[in-house]
């Protein structure tokens, strides 16, 4: 075997009893580490099952997210679940349907080349043979190590993939049924809330439990822990108001007040940075014959704000903690925990459970953990913690704040021939690992120290992400300037640092193609070489009747924006049409994207499509307000996000999504492209650019103002 | 304590609680229905929509007093998979929806909209749909299904 040949995931989980089962006549349990959070993929994941193994998808019980039964594929992240996990269960199922071939010309001394798989069972020259996948299965080790050079389908073979099924799981949310880890009952549930700290390193200083007792409406246990402080109760209405007073009964030491100047960007270029530089040194002079083009952008701290708090689940019982969670990944918060509570991983088992959208590392790591340490302390009580939504806004990690300078030495034909991007930012990650990054595992006695600032490696990049234009530039850099100390916990959302690098390039194209006199659309293809970055960017502009040389300033306006996201993952080109006067009104959106071999087109557009609408959002209202204790804007009103009301006409379509090539992952691949088409279009329409984020009423009207 | 008397998706419930108690957390703990969801527990993002008397209101924040011998309608009352409400059937035929999460409470604001209103224009929905969060930006699709249940009410589907 030639473990070099397998992709990631499957060298990793190389067993194929892992991916692949028979439990039963007729039935198939497919595992995947790869979990629902509102993007589909187990509907995809089950296309591509079915498509390699030859069966009806009605047969296949899928399994997710269990430290207990499913690969660990790390976290379900950075729109790589079809691109790497899809890519390794691909591989598996197409193993094992050729094992079983094996087996079945071996032991009935057929040729192998006359037999084939249709709906499990087993055909010779298309005539049924008897034989099927369950009469099979005891001749058949699957415990054995995939090798990874079993063929795949042919895409011009497939019935299943590249279909739009629907999702498997939308019946239960359209019908009111248990959907969700929220609706999880189990028998004698304790509800409990965690009165948290007000920030790292608060000591509790007084907790008043007999005026807790006596807002209670029934009974409550107070359980504390270090300055892990949690209220307990049979019946969730009681908790739940007894925890919204809680913040009032309780005083901690050690304030740390800080600066709410800073929930603006630029308080990051005084700070000291952790730095470095990807691609040639900048050169000491600009070049003879160039001249210098500089602009900067910023963004506020962004919230995830799924629709519903976070939710955690934990029983302690004989030695054995289960837990269950939204969690990203069921098997980093197994070790997480481990770690906090010194446990052996091998006695904790992690599963997923669906739960609202999620964008990224928000607050489901942490509530798993207090339900965890609470279980840990109350041997035999199965315990559920439910945020309370301003626990949500105030407490989970937000995406950081940013400031990027885009630097250009132009030619004399008006193209960049050096191009500098240059980015101040937070750390775009900090999920839980090694026992740190989780709010209940700071408050425990002994907390673990507070983990280092980290970037990642480039490509991808963190803060770095799409730093790099895919323009044909001469020369190209990032300028990296890492903030180790952000007044708020910081960590990844859907596009980390895409969102505003995006913005500041293609911006800065736009910039660039006035003063060159030039439209924007022709302008971008005056740089562009990579066929299929000019293919979307082409088919954009023809979905939208892209017409060159409209006047700006006319209080209507129409911009694009480009991007392949991560520079690997699928290509975008977004037009957005407004229509400004004091506030910005989004009125169309068009998407072409192009995501390689597409296993769900109707997926995929659902996802571009959300996508456009979140970054619409994150461009027109979003910012997390701070004041001296943290973040303020802790409900709905105080973080606006888009309503029905103000979503634009969206209408995406897919570039070649049945051609036979890899698929390239989607779910990120249009947020940054619409922050900047809508910034563009805005300019347009204004004949003034705005550069800061999001764009408000108030900037527009200081904007008009300075015009 | 008195029990409060009401009615839910056509079934009389009688409840003891404190009559403080938020409807949504009677639904969900005291009668075990689970489809209406707890979103902010503010009245603020709709996920525990629910009809009361053929109104749309927020369930977190409406008391069980308020409620006695009131008809409440929830998203258990709108349909089944055998015998789908045309709103459902119009949000599966869509794929209206990424996450979920929301969709309760958004059926039951396009319920009560489309009990008054068999025609409603695209700015209507959206107004009708306006206090009903969506995080994951399925909210044209989801304008989408609505448009179509109005179609096949119109066409004569069963309510």
């Amino acid at each position: 075997m030639n473990t070099l040949t397998l992709p990631p995931l499957l060298a990793v989980n190389p067993r194929l009893d892992r991916w692949v089962g028979f439990p039963s006549p007729g039935r198939v349990a497919v595992s995947t580490g790869r979990v629902e959070i509102g993007q589909g993929v187990l509907t995809a994941m089950l296309q591509i099952a079915a498509e390699e193994l030859e069966v009806a998808p009605e047969r296949i019980l899928l399994q997710t997210g269990d430290t207990d039964l499913t690969p660990n594929e790390g976290y379900t992240a950075g729109s790589q679940s079809i691109q790497f996990g899809g890519v390794a269960l691909r591989l598996a199922c197409a193993e094992v349907r050729a094992l079983f071939l094996d087996h079945a010309a071996a032991s009935h001394g057929y040729s192998r080349g006359d037999l084939a798989v249709r709906d499990g069972a087993i055909t010779r020259r298309g005539e049924p043979t008897g034989l099927d996948y369950w009469t099979l299965a005891a001749g058949v080790d699957l415990t054995r190590h995939a090798t990874g050079q079993s063929p795949t389908k042919s895409v011009g073979d497939y019935r299943v993939v590249g279909q739009s099924a629907p999702r498997i799981d939308l019946i239960a949310k359209v019908f009111g049924g248990s959907a969700f880890i929220h609706d999880m009952v189990l028998d004698g549930m304790v509800h409990a809330r965690v009165v948290r700290q007000p920030h790292r390193g608060a000591v509790i200083a007084k907790v008043d439990e007999a005026a807790l007792r006596r807002t209670a409406k029934g009974p409550i246990e107070i359980v504390r822990h270090g300055n892990f402080l949690a209220i307990l109760g049979t019946d969730e209405t009681v908790v739940e108001a007894v925890a919204a007073v809680a913040p009032n009964h309780v005083t901690w030491d050690g304030d740390d007040p800080i600066n709410p100047y800073q929930e603006e960007a630029r308080w990051l270029l005084q700070q000291p940075s952790i730095d470095r530089t990807i691609g040639p040194p900048p050169p000491a002079e600009p070049t003879p014959g160039t001249t210098r083009h500089e602009a900067t952008y910023t963004r506020m701290h962004i919230a995830h704000a799924s629709v519903a708090p976070s939710c955690g689940l934990a029983v302690f019982s004989g030695g054995k903690l289960q837990v269950w969670t939204h969690s990203q990944g069921v098997y980093p918060l197994r070790d997480a925990l481990a770690r906090t509570l010194k446990l052996d991983p091998a006695v904790i088992s992690v599963k997923h459970v669906q739960g609202p959208g999620c964008y990224g590392h928000n607050g489901a790591d942490d509530a798993a953990t207090d339900a965890a340490v609470i279980a840990f302390q109350q041997p035999g009580k199965p315990i559920r913690v439910r945020w309370r939504r301003e626990e949500e806004f105030g407490f989970e990690p937000v995406s950081p704040a940013m400031v990027v300078t885009a630097h250009a030495l132009v030619d004399g034909s008006g193209r960049p021939a050096d191009w500098t991007t240059e980015i101040w930012s937070g750390r775009h990650t900090s999920r839980p690992g090694g026992g740190g990054n989780l709010l209940a595992a700071e408050a425990l006695p002994d907390p673990p120290p507070h983990p280092p600032a980290v970037e990642g490696g480039y490509p991808p990049g963190a803060g770095t992400r799409n730093g790099e234009p895919l323009y044909d530039f001469p020369a190209r850099r990032i300028i990296h300037h890492l903030i180790a100390e952000t007044p708020v916990r910081t960590s990844s959302l859907r596009g980390l640092g895409a969102t505003l690098n995006v913005f500041a390039i293609e911006s800065s194209m736009d910039e660039l193609a006035e003063r060159a006199s030039q439209d924007p659309v022709a302008y971008r293809l005056s740089v562009l070489t990579d066929a299929r970055a000019r293919a979307v960017v082409e088919h954009a502009a023809r979905m939208s009747h892209w017409q060159a040389g409209l006047p700006a300033g006319t209080g209507r306006g129409r911009g694009i924006a480009f991007a392949r996201y991560k520079n690997m993952a699928a290509y975008a080109a977004v037009v957005a049409e407004v229509a400004v006067d004091e506030v910005v009104r989004l009125t169309r959106v068009w998407c072409a994207a192009d995501a390689g071999l597409v296993i769900n087109p109707d997926g995929a557009i659902n996802q571009l499509e959300g996508g456009i609408i979140h970054g619409a959002s994150w461009a027109l209202k979003e910012g997390v307000r701070l004041d001296a204790h943290g973040i303020s804007s802790r409900d709905w009103e105080s973080y606006p996000v888009l309503r029905f009301s103000e979503v634009p006409e969206v209408i995406v379509e897919l570039v070649d999504p049945l051609a036979d090539r890899p698929c390239l992952g989607v779910g990120e691949a249009s947020g940054g492209p619409t922050v900047a088409a809508i910034g563009n279009a805005v300019a347009h329409a204004l004949g003034a650019r705005l550069r800061d984020l999001p764009l408000t009423r108030e900037r527009v009207m200081a904007a008009l103002l300075r015009a | 304590m008195e029990p409060t008397s009401f009615t839910v998706n056509g079934r009389p419930a009688n409840v003891t609680a404190d009559r403080d108690t938020p409807l949504l957390d009677i639904l969900r703990n005291h009668l075990g229905l689970l489809g209406t969801k707890f979103g902010c527990g503010q009245e603020q993002c709709g996920c525990c929509m629910v009809l009361v008397d053929g109104r749309p209101e927020k369930s977190c924040g409406k008391p069980l007093s308020t409620v006695a011998g009131k008809a409440i309608t929830t998203i258990e009352g709108l349909g089944t998979p055998e015998q789908p409400h045309p709103l459902q059937q119009a949000f599966l035929d869509e794929q209206a929806g990424q996450c979920g999460y929301c969709l309760s409470g958004i059926l039951i604001s396009a319920k009560a909209l489309l009990d008054r209103n068999l025609a409603p224009s695209r700015a209507e929905i959206a107004q009708a749909l306006d206090d009903n969060i969506c995080r994951c930006g399925s909210h044209v699709r989801i304008m989408r299904a609505v448009e179509r249940a109005a179609r096949l009410l119109r066409e004569g589907a069963a309510r």
